[in-house]
């Protein structure tokens, strides 16, 4: 109890620090920073309940990205409809898409889905490339509208977006959680743990893969959607393998298959290159080991390595009172066993 | 008839796995098969619990025709099973890997788990109570709480009954469930399937050790290269010269 008293006081804490972050710096390019940042947390979060939770990592998260954002950035520009009306739609379009892609590429498994998913996000990632009359090409998009006014609330300056994105943000991270401790959760990780014996215990794994794909792909899409619209330009370059190879690297070293890897992984590594920025692409030179000897020695990352640091020391602590009570048990019978004899 | 399958077969390629299997599981009993190593033990296993299609032949569950139906959908009508290999979550307590087993008897979907309906809540102790009750069924609420990687190869093997059990079975398929384990755990095992019967659940199970077997089975059936060689008690079996040519002069049989 106290440690879960403990957990909520560091989210509690955590959030505060996120509301007023903006007043702390005041640097307009910090919170630009920031804000991108949680828009990545969210994508990754969508990859996580896949690739973490149900073990099935899914190589065409930034496809689904993309797709969210153009699918925004047209309906806002070419057809001009109304921001958050388009903006529902570029969610439901993705998760359609998710739904159809999942249908197809969950027929595969382990390395093979990975591969099946890599060839798909790399068709979206051409297919947004060269389709050059709906989707402007290699140049892109331009003259995406800030996301609408809600009543009085305008979101035209960085501090208003951060607000928003942070807004959904934590929309996510509850969403996420409150998956993660559910029997649906519970039911994903134990398809992650063996699809054979999940099956065997009555769970139809054909559709909870199914779900979850589309979640996963809805969050990408949510991302997506985010971005284009605190961006307002987008080429298809958002859409290529790299930036999936960017989200799963946060996930990693955050810690995959963990509530809170994502937000530690996406926030530490994209300060990191910030500070980086002078090295350019050499950056890679440091992250490169520094992600193998991670994998290596904490699979789990930062994250998992912190949970079962905790998992092993609480074992021993509840071994060790096991070992006491018992003696005392001894002890007890022991003079029970001694008063009977005098009695 | 309880259980049964007809002219069950299952070819891989050219390789007859099970051949032409007629058996019935008895009700209430403890039923076992043997058969030397490649028999097709696993592989009976594997096609009455709906996890590979037969080549043909039938399986009837109660008087149904279960043999095209999926394996989650047949563990919901309440046929449960273990693996030769356990594969527990080992990086979770017991508890958590036993909870979910009652998943299928349970109707909450994602919409329950993102708005914490009351239905969820119900059900989520539902399953936890389950697995406690089963644990306790199975003789592991002391490690309820310890991480599945740390137990013995033993209790691994209880929890496995324990998850079969958490789905609420009529029926539970054990596949070695004391192989690796020593002579004493054996005893301790063999006594929880007697347990499990008189709780009112069917037991069949794979064994090789045939002292075991012979004490606990009510009905064994024998399988070499894919066929039932022999069918009946444990002193029919042991009398069966078929059986003793297929282990090589019944030096196995002791
Ligand atoms: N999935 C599969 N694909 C191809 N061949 C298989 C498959 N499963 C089993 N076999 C083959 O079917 C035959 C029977 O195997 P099975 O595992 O059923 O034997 P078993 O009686 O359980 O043996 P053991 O006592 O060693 O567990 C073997 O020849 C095996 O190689
Ligand atoms: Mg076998």
């Amino acid at each position: 109890m106290a440690n879960l008293l403990k957990q909520r006081n560091v989210i509690a804490v955590l959030i505060l620090f996120a509301i007023v972050f903006p007043f702390i710096t005041n640097n307009n390019y910090l919170i630009h920073i920031m804000t991108l940042a949680f828009i990545w947390i969210i994508a990754v979060y969508g990859l996580n309940l896949l690739a973490g939770y149900t073990g099935y990592l899914s190589l065409a998260h930034a496809g689904f990205f993309a797709i969210g954002a153009y699918s925004l950035a047209l309906l806002t520009t070419k057809a001009q409809m109304n921001y958050w009306l388009a903006f529902v739609l570029a969610l439901i379009i993705t998760s359609v898409l998710g739904l159809l892609i999942g249908l197809i590429s969950l027929r595969t498994k382990e390395h093979f889905f990975a591969i099946y998913t890599l060839c798909v996000g790399y068709i979206i990632y051409l297919v947004i490339d060269k389709w050059d009359s709906l989707t402007g090409g290699v140049r892109g998009l331009i003259g995406i509208p800030s996301p609408g006014n809600i009543g009085p609330i305008e979101f035209n300056t960085p501090v208003s977006n951060y607000y928003l994105v942070l807004f959904f943000l934590l929309f996510t991270i509850l969403v996420v959680y409150r998956i993660v401790h559910s029997l649906s959760g519970r039911t994903y990780i134990a398809i992650r743990n063996s699809e054979d014996l999940a099956q065997t215990i009555g769970i139809n794994t054909t559709r909870n893969k199914l779900v979850v794909f589309v979640i996963s792909t809805f969050f990408a899409g949510l991302a997506g959607a985010l971005y284009a619209s605190f961006i307002r330009f987008i080429g298809p370059d958002i859409g290529y393998i790299t930036i999936t190879f960017d989200l799963l690297t946060y996930l990693i070293v955050g810690g995959i298959g963990t509530l809170s890897g994502p937000v530690i992984g996406t926030i530490l590594l994209v300060w990191v290159s910030q500070q980086l920025q002078f090295l350019q692409d050499y950056r890679m030179m440091i992250f490169g080991p520094i992600l193998t000897l991670l994998v290596i020695f904490y699979p789990r990352g930062i994250s998992g390595g912190f949970i079962d640091f905790r998992a092993k020391r609480k074992e021993k602590k509840q071994n060790q009172s096991n070992l006491n009570q018992n003696q005392q048990m001894i002890s007890a019978q022991e003079t029970s066993a001694a008063s009977n004899k005098n009695g | 008839m309880f259980l049964e399958t007809k002219n069950l077969t299952k070819k891989f390629g050219g390789n007859t796995a099970v051949n032409n299997v007629d058996f019935t599981i008895e009700q209430g009993k403890i039923n076992a098969i043997i058969g030397p190593n490649g028999a097709g033990k696993s592989t009976f296993f594997n096609l009455v619990s709906g996890f590979h299609p037969p080549t043909s032949g039938q399986v009837i569950f109660k008087g149904k025709d279960i043999t095209h139906l999926p394996s989650n959908k047949i563990a919901e009508l309440g046929v449960a099973r273990t693996f030769q290999t356990t594969n527990l979550f080992d990086q979770a307590t017991v508890l958590d890997n036993v909870i979910v087993g009652h998943r299928l008897r349970t109707k909450s979907n994602l919409l329950d788990a993102i708005l914490r309906t009351k239905r969820l809540k119900q059900e989520e102790k539902q399953c936890r109570d389950k697995a406690i009750e089963v644990l306790e069924f199975v003789g592991l609420t002391d490690v309820a709480y310890k991480l599945a990687g740390s137990l013995s190869q033993e209790e691994k093997k209880r929890v496995a009954f324990a998850l079969g059990l958490a789905t609420s079975p009529e029926i539970i398929f054990l596949d070695e469930p004391a192989a690796g384990v020593n002579p004493d755990e054996t005893e301790g095992l063999a006594e929880l399937m007697e347990k499990m019967v008189r709780n009112g659940i069917t037991v069949c199970l794979i064994e090789h050790k045939m002292s075991m077997i012979m004490k606990l089975a009510d009905k064994i059936m024998v399988l070499s290269y894919g066929e039932k060689i022999a069918e009946g008690t444990p002193e029919e079996i042991q009398n069966n010269e078929a059986v003793i040519k297929a282990y090589l002069g019944g030096s196995a049989i002791a």
